[in-house]
This record gives structure tokens, C-alpha cells and sequence, in this order.
């Protein structure tokens, strides 16, 4: 009875070295941004202007650039998302051509963020005339979002256990009162949460607004969806390597916006699971 | 007056014949116990008569199953299983509280008065004996009932909608003696009112509550009679095999 113990206890020990080895350089990581950033967080860096070459002033531009292309991309993608979802799970038929659609879309999640940069530059800036905008930007980012979006939903649509359909669907209800009544209300954390975590991932990417949207430096804010804006990770690229002579404080203070708006979502994420999972009745 | 005509049905999961040959008539007011070990298409068999295996891709059938004379494929699917209502194996309340559970079906027909929503709860509550013990829970998930409660609320939810008659697929599966009891008590009220098909594992409540038996063994259909009958003198020696507990 004593080896199977020893042997177990290797193996937490194993398991637990693995945790750790993924925990410490996340948490390292946010310490540091934190310890070098915070001292930056002050109203006028929030709210001003960026100054003397980016080198003074604030960063208020760039949020709201990445909050107009974050709920731009969000307006765009949930709707299709959603509905693509509902229809891949709950009406096609499971044949090799829908088989090979569900593939296709967990692969695109896969893709990398400036393939999809590239694809909105041909696709939106120049074939459709959008110019560099937050409207290219938002679609672009959009579209890299979606299969996140409809992956997520797709797995909290079918995690509503099979039984619930068959007994609405019994009780003379239609299939689509199936879905309204009983599916959908009871996948919306899932869905919420795949879509936040989408939005996370919207406002830190580069590369798929670098052709699209990002303006290098612009003192005033977006006026119409057709103009170009600031974002911040476009922005701490900008001041990182393009700009000498950038005081430390300014680079790890944009960082640390950019983080905490990431981590702020993510949490809302959190939130919202565990506020439906408390409610959950089944 | 015959509810139910079936002729020559049979029924195919992918290459599996679960249901062979198998004709029947199901009379109005009566209770039809079905018995028969595991697997020999019982379920399968009435989840034919409110096209509940239609959901399932591989499933196809022959034959005809006639509802009052009219062929069941003929009928809107929605119309049908308001007609022909289900309570299921296990307690299957929808995640909701206990009165939008009885209401859900009226509610999905475009019901919205409040006042005729619950009457009909109330009503219906009463006929499945439940009344009593949840008229001050009905605003409480229908998950904080007990098993036994969860099951006449099943029942309730299936009377709301009106249905001419109710299929009872292994009601009492998963419930204590007490609470079987009073599933059966409501299932022979609802007689005068409802026809019932009973599927069941439990040889002797087909005894207690069946007006006629079918015995289904291996996917057919091997004896219909009355249930006395299939009890003390069944004309099939499998039948009286499995009545007396030689398999199954």
C-alpha cells in the first residue's frame, strides 16, 4: 500500500510543477507592468493628448480608438456569430459539407491576426473603398472574432441538455419557440462569455488594424466611422520602437491600460458565468 | 371508438430494425400497458405515436399510424403533439419555476391572459394530484420539487395542453413505491378523460393499471389481450415466460 502512495505523490508533484510553470511567468509578467506602469496613471494621462512627439501627454485618443473598433467589431460580429451558431447546431443537417464548414471555422481561430490584417487591407480598405477606418478596422477585427464567437456558442448551445428540446418540442412548441424559449436563455452565459473573451482579444491585437485603421499619430478624436484612429496596442508598438527616446513610464503606462481594459473584460466575463451559474436550475 | 390504427409498422435506426411488423388499435379511454424486456421497442414504438424519433436522423419507418382515422404524417407536427402528449422516463421539468412549466405549452399556442393561464395551472395541478403540495411554491424552480412531484408536475404540463391522449413512457422508472402509487392513482383518473399507452418495466403495474396488455418482445409485437387475460391464461407461451419471470 506505501508505493502506490509515493508513486501519487510524484505525480501531483509533477502536475503542480506544470501549474506553477505557467502561473509564475503570468504573474510576472502583470507585477511588472504594474510596478512600472502604475506611477504613469494619473487624469491627465488619461485624458490628454499625447504631446511633445508622444513623448508627454496622455494616451485618451488611443482608448477611444480601441473602444470605438472593440464595440465596432462586437456590433458586427455577435449578430452573425450568434445566428451562424443556432444554425449550425441546431437546424443543418450533420453531413460532410457541414462537418467540413464546423472545421473550417475552428481552423480560422487558428489563423494568424496579421493574415487577417491582410485580408481587411484587400478586402475592406481597397476593393470596398472603406479607406484606412474604424469601419475597416471594426470589420476586420470582426471577422477575426467570429469564430471565437461562434465556437463558443456552438458548445453552450449544445451543452443544454438534449432532454429539454424533446420536452418542449412535446409539448407542441416549434422548433425555433424551442430554441427561443428554452435553448437560448439557458447558452447565454456561454455565449456571453466566448463573446467577451472575443472582445479581449479584439483590443489587444495588432496586426489586424495595422493596415486598416491605426493611425501613427492623430491629436484629435474620430469624428465619423469613416475616419481613421488611435488604438493602444498600435500605439505602445509606436512609442515602443518608432519613437526614441520615450520615457519608460509613458510605455509601461500604456501597457498597463491596455491590460487592465483586457483583464476589466475578462472579469466581466467571469462575473457573468458565475452570477448564471449560481441560477443554473439543472 | 379506436384512438389508435397502426399496420404493418416498422421501424429502422440506421440498419437496426427496432420494430417489426407490429399492428394494433388503440381504443378511446383505455389504459394500453406495454411489457417487455429492455430493447424490444417499446419506447421506440411510442415515441412513434407523437413522431418524437423523427428528431433522430438515422430513424425510418413503414407502415401507417392513423390518429382518429387520419394518417399522423398528414398532421401539422405541432398539432399532433398537442393531441398526443408525452410524460418521459425520467422527471424532465424545463428550467423554469413550477407554474411556467404548466403554463409553457398554453403559452407557446399564444395564450398570454394571465387569468386562463392560471386556471388552467390550478386545474391542471388538481388533476395530477399536486395541487396541495405546491400551491404556495409555484413561483419556486420546478428543480426544488421532489422526484415524485417533479413527475405528477410533468403530468400537469401535459394535461395543459389538452391532449386526447397521453403516452406514459416508464413514469415511475425512478420512483419510490409511495410515489408510484400516485402516479398510478392519477394516470387511472385520467381514463374518463384521457386514452393512455403505458410503457413499462414493471410487469406488475401493467397488472394494476392496464385495461389491455401488449407484449413486445425483440421488436415484435407477440401477444395483445386483455390484461386478465394476459395474466392468468396468455395465449403466447413467451408471454407467459416472461410474466412469470422465466427472462426480461
Amino acid at each position: 500500500m506505501k508505493r502506490p502512495h509515493r508513486t501519487q505523490k510524484i505525480a501531483f508533484l509533477f502536475l503542480f510543477l506544470a501549474t506553477l510553470l505557467i502561473i509564475v511567468p503570468v504573474g510576472l509578467i502583470v507585477v511588472v507592468i504594474i510596478w512600472k506602469g502604475l506611477p504613469a496613471i494619473n487624469w491627465q494621462f488619461l485624458s490628454d493628448i499625447p504631446r511633445q512627439g508622444m513623448r508627454a501627454g496622455g494616451i485618451f485618443p488611443a482608448i477611444i480608438g480601441t473602444i470605438y473598433l472593440v464595440t465596432g467589431a462586437i456590433v458586427f460580429a455577435l449578430p452573425i456569430g450568434l445566428l451562424s451558431a443556432i444554425y449550425l447546431s441546431e437546424y443543418s443537417n450533420d453531413n460532410l459539407l457541414t462537418r467540413l464548414i464546423k472545421l473550417s471555422i475552428v481552423n480560422l481561430a487558428g489563423v494568424p491576426s496579421v493574415v487577417y490584417g491582410l485580408f481587411g487591407l484587400a478586402l475592406f480598405v481597397v476593393f470596398f473603398k472603406f479607406g484606412a477606418s474604424i469601419l475597416s478596422g471594426s470589420l476586420t477585427l470582426g471577422i477575426m472574432i467570429l469564430p471565437i464567437i461562434i465556437t463558443a456558442s456552438r458548445e453552450a448551445l449544445e451543452s443544454v441538455p438534449y432532454s429539454f428540446r424533446e420536452v418542449s418540442l412535446s409539448l407542441g412548441a416549434s422548433k425555433w419557440q424551442t430554441i427561443r424559449h428554452i435553448v437560448l436563455p439557458n447558452a447565454i452565459p456561454g455565449i456571453l462569455t466566448g463573446t467577451i473573451l472575443g472582445l479581449g482579444r479584439a483590443a489587444g491585437e495588432t496586426a489586424p488594424i495595422l493596415f486598416t485603421v491605426a493611425a501613427f499619430y492623430l491629436p484629435q478624436l474620430p469624428k465619423s466611422i469613416f475616419d481613421q484612429a488611435m488604438a493602444l496596442p498600435y500605439h505602445l508598438y509606436v512609442i515602443s520602437t518608432q519613437v526614441p527616446n520615450v520615457d519608460e513610464k509613458i510605455r509601461y503606462g500604456t501597457a498597463f491600460v491596455l491590460l487592465t481594459l483586457v483583464l476589466f473584460m475578462n472579469l466581466v466575463a467571469i462575473i457573468i458565468r458565475y452570477k448564471f451559474r449560481k441560477k443554473k436550475k439543472w | 371508438m379506436v384512438k389508435f390504427e397502426i399496420h404493418d409498422l416498422n421501424i429502422w435506426f440506421g440498419s437496426v430494425h427496432a420494430v417489426k411488423e407490429v399492428n394494433v388499435e388503440i381504443q378511446s379511454n383505455e389504459i394500453l400497458s406495454i411489457i417487455g424486456p429492455s430493447n424490444s421497442g417499446k419506447t421506440t414504438f411510442l415515441r412513434t405515436l407523437n413522431r418524437l424519433n423523427d428528431l433522430n436522423t438515422s430513424y425510418k419507418m413503414t407502415g401507417a399510424v392513423e390518429l382518429e382515422r387520419e394518417n399522423i404524417c398528414g398532421i401539422d407536427i405541432e398539432i399532433l403533439r398537442r393531441k398526443v402528449g408525452m410524460v418521459f422516463a425520467l422527471p424532465l421539468p424545463l428550467p423554469l419555476s413550477v407554474f411556467d412549466n404548466v403554463a409553457y405549452g398554453l403559452r407557446m399556442q399564444g395564450e398570454r391572459r394571465k387569468k386562463r393561464l392560471e386556471e388552467k395551472v390550478e386545474e391542471v395541478l388538481q388533476r395530477a394530484y399536486l395541487w396541495e403540495e405546491v400551491k404556495d411554491r409555484l413561483s419556486e424552480s420546478a428543480f426544488k420539487l421532489s422526484g415524485g412531484q417533479q413527475q405528477r408536475l410533468c403530468i400537469a404540463r401535459t394535461l395543459a395542453v389538452e391532449p386526447d391522449v397521453v403516452l406514459f413512457d416508464e413514469p415511475c422508472s425512478g420512483l419510490d413505491p409511495i410515489s408510484t402509487a400516485k402516479v398510478e392513482e392519477a394516470m387511472l383518473k385520467l381514463k374518463q378523460k384521457y386514452t393512455i399507452v403505458l410503457v413499462t418495466n414493471n410487469v406488475k403495474q401493467a397488472a394494476r393499471v392496464g385495461d389491455r396488455t401488449a407484449f413486445f418482445l425483440n421488436g415484435e409485437l407477440i401477444e395483445t389481450n386483455g390484461t386478465d387475460k394476459i395474466f392468468t391464461a396468455p395465449d403466447d407461451k413467451r408471454t407467459n415466460d416472461y410474466i412469470i419471470g422465466k427472462f426480461g
